[in-house]
């Protein structure tokens, strides 16, 4: 939510706060800090260094990585099908590869403003519906598999995407209830969002994992899977809606009483002028909150799916590479931060960019 | 008659009654097939769960609490043994989920203010550095980190060769030991009458920070006042003071407080994921006082110390509180991360008891009503707050 600027920090104040024009030794006291976080990045990076680069084992056995001090990236390399696939069977991987692929297209069409289009929002379920296909198989076509043995990027990717598009519509749903004249509708608007955003995620998924089975008429089961993936859903609306009610509140009263005043009805009102509008305002927010999401999915390691972390964690079990969890952890920690500092960047880019198009 | 119904509906009469009919708004009967269609769908899953539990001869209610739950707590505040009620076994989990969120909020709250500070230190060095931190920490799952933080823990030498911090702290893989205070011999009313005079004194600074700005000297005057009375009291009860530090002796470490490895790590991975949020919102506050109000400051020939304390820090607690507020949700939130690293918080039982009990349906129920009532208890009393700190005219929001 908060812009982080490039530009460095900048305190409209004399003394030492413009020191920062002078960079490191403005004033005698900036130089002491100066000095002061020298001495400590002295007494923190060589070792660091030492494990992650120096002393590290680029290539070779488990026994060749436990005779050095360092890092076992030698490790990642013989896990690396593993932590993105887990336990996905190893002759079908071109499956969850290409649905990788296809998620990581849609998210870079998705990105760049010139694609927004009707087809767009077509090619959201399409394409995750083309993943889901890919991953479980089609019978007579596709090997099926079981969705027990999916695991890693695609499961994250997939399960983040899905639940975000879904999550979506019902936000726009639920915004336009909590602002609605109607006190009935805007009372169980309001009772969701707060109930949804009072518990943790966590508290969700155990809902997935114990009671969604229960609450199924007899003799009626569904995936693990998909269980998660219609909870977190309902879940995230409840904070993709606050998005979307900021975006509601920016629109001018007067938008809709002129539309009202042409003789559209309440519907045609919300689609052709407030929401346009009103979502445009919100893009970089949504980014932000899908960037949250992202990380947020790594809870589904808690009830036993093997998203990226998981099978992370997972792949440092293996009797043959024990215990290598810190590099398995840092090197999906780089994942994560790539699509998590990428994200945050392309948000600010497009807040700048939309920002200038509203006032030309 | 027929012609009011478009207004309002005929029955709404009555002041209240048609109060109501206001509040509820256009479409009444359609909202209330609304209500219906909702409460009905619950209805539906509530049949369901009831005859599934039937199904695998759960009997439904709340008795369960009353039962002995036959599995051991790693740590508690109070006292709890395998045998002891279920009801027990969650009241320890509420309190190590309060243990940790309320030290990890104190502790994300010091890191996040010193974090934003040294962004806005004007030190290109240490703010480039502050940057990285929080781009780092802000861009990895909190559950990675806690993996991380945990392997680390457990990753630490054993007691005989502990990692020692100051010659106080000890880092070891059977915990974290730190020094504690010690006071003995202070009976009941020396603990009350301290209280007393701790509360008067804090109560009569703050006033008169707010009414007189700048009498150093009252301030002083008022501050000895309360540091001799709480003197006077711990000489008359005879109390006395002692600083229990940890030491090695034997195999293991003795004295001090422990922290288990599962809680420090906790704490760690939740203090570190806080401050990061709450140094950008300290900047951000800090950021959002405008230049205008540190050239009017300077033009009264207050000093930088004097501006940042008594005209820009206020205003920026009004960005910052809120935000904070939300923070400090999030974070006691995101302490149900606990049950992924062992530590057992009211998450982490509520799960052991669903899965032991087959009371999922109570347990779960359980559990989203106490964090609803956190909660809310922590906006309530951050509302409180945020009022005090608000502009005059904008408090009634």
């Amino acid at each position: 939510m908060t812009a982080l600027d490039l530009d460095p920090p900048r305190l409209p104040a004399a003394g030492t706060w413009t020191a920062f024009r002078l960079g490191l030794f403005g004033s005698w006291r900036n130089g002491v800090v100066t000095l002061a976080t020298v001495a400590g990045l002295v007494w923190i990076v060589p070792p660091l260094l030492r494990w992650l680069v120096i002393d590290a084992t680029w290539s070779g056995t488990a026994a060749q990585c436990r005779a050095h001090d360092g890092a076992c990236w030698a490790f990642i390399a013989a896990k690396l099908r593993f932590i993105l696939l887990a336990f996905y069977p190893a002759e079908l991987q071109w499956r969850p590869v290409l649905a990788c692929l296809l998620m990581l297209g849609l998210l870079a069409a998705t990105a760049m403003p010139r694609f927004w289009r009707r087809e767009l929002a077509i090619a959201w379920p399409g394409v995750i519906a083309l993943c889901w296909v890919l991953m479980a198989g089609l019978p007579g076509l596709l090997e099926p598999v079981a969705s027990n043995q999916w695991g890693g990027l695609p499961v994250t990717l997939i399960i983040w995407a899905a639940c975000f598009a879904s999550a979506l519509p019902l936000a726009v749903l639920l915004a336009l209830a909590r602002r609605s004249d109607m006190g009935g509708l805007r009372l169980l608007s309001i009772g969701y969002i707060e109930l949804m955003r009072g518990i943790p995620m966590v508290a969700v998924l155990y809902v997935a994992m114990l009671i969604l089975p229960l609450a199924l008429p007899a003799g009626q089961s569904m995936d693990k899977i998909l269980r998660a993936m219609i909870m977190i859903a309902l879940f995230w609306a409840a904070y993709l809606a606050e998005v979307v009610r900021g975006g509601l509140q920016a629109v001018p009263d007067g938008q809709r009483e002129a539309a009202a005043t042409l003789g559209l009805g309440y519907w045609r009102i919300m689609q052709l002028i407030v929401l346009p509008q009103a979502l445009r305002v919100v893009i970089p927010g949504l980014v932000n909150q899908a960037i949250g999401f992202l990380l947020a999915t790594s809870l589904l390691a808690v009830i036993g799916i093997f998203d990226l972390l998981n099978a992370a964690k997972a792949s440092a079990a293996d009797p043959a590479w024990l215990g290598f969890y810190d590099e398995a952890y840092l090197f999906v920690a780089a994942i994560y931060f790539i699509f998590g500092y990428g994200g945050s960047r392309y948000s600010l880019w497009l807040e700048r960019r939309l920002s200038r198009e509203r006032r030309n | 008659m027929t012609d009011d119904v478009k207004t309002a509906p005929a029955f709404a009469k009555a002041g209240a009654l048609r109060d109501f009919a206001t509040w509820w708004g256009p479409r009444p009967l359609g909202q209330v097939a609304v209500l219906i269609a909702v409460v009905l769908l619950f209805y539906g899953f509530a049949s369901n769960t009831l005859a599934s539990m039937a199904r695998i001869g759960i009997s439904p209610g709340f008795g369960f609490l009353d039962r002995a739950a036959n599995f051991e707590i790693g740590e508690s505040p109070i006292a709890f043994s395998a045998g002891d009620t279920y009801a027990r076994a969650i009241f320890a989990g509420l309190l190590n989920t309060f243990k940790v969120a309320i030290l990890g909020c104190v502790l994300a709250t010091v890191l996040g203010v010193a974090l934003g500070v040294a962004r806005l230190s004007g030190n290109l060095l240490l703010a480039g550095l502050v940057r990285g931190y929080v781009e780092i920490v802000r861009n990895t799952p909190l559950l990675l980190q806690l993996f991380l933080w945990i392997a680390l823990a457990h990753a630490l030498p054993g007691p005989r060769q502990a990692l020692v911090l100051f010659d106080t702290v000890f880092l070891t893989n059977r915990g974290v030991f730190v020094p504690r205070l010690v006071v003995e011999g202070m009976p009941v009313w020396g603990w009350l009458a301290a209280l007393v005079v701790l509360a008067v004194g804090i109560v009569h600074l703050w006033r008169g920070r707010r009414r007189a700005p700048g009498m150093r000297r009252t301030i002083l005057l008022s501050g000895a006042a309360m540091l001799i009375g709480l003197a006077v009291i711990v000489l008359a009860s005879g109390a006395q003071f002692a600083i229990d530090a940890p030491a090695l002796s034997g195999f293991n470490i003795r004295g001090g407080a422990s922290l288990t490895p599962e809680f420090a790590a906790l704490l760690a991975g939740l203090t570190v994921k806080f401050s990061a949020a709450i140094s950008e919102v300290v900047r951000a506050g800090i950021l959002s006082v405008r230049a205008g109000q540190w050239e009017a400051g300077r033009a009264l020939g207050l000093r930088d110390g004097q501006i940042m304390w008594r005209v820009v820090l206020p205003q920026a607690l009004r960005v910052i509180t809120p935000l904070t507020t939300s923070n400090y949700l999030d974070l006691i939130k995101d302490s149900s991360l606990a049950v992924a690293i062992g530590y057992p918080d009211l998450v982490s039982i509520v799960n052991t008891t669903a899965n032991t009990t087959g009371q999922a349906f109570e347990a779960l129920l359980i559990l989203i009503l106490v964090y609803l009532a956190i909660n809310l208890g922590v906006s309530a009393l951050m509302n409180l707050y945020n009022r005090r700190v608000a502009l005059r005219g904008e408090a009634a929001t």
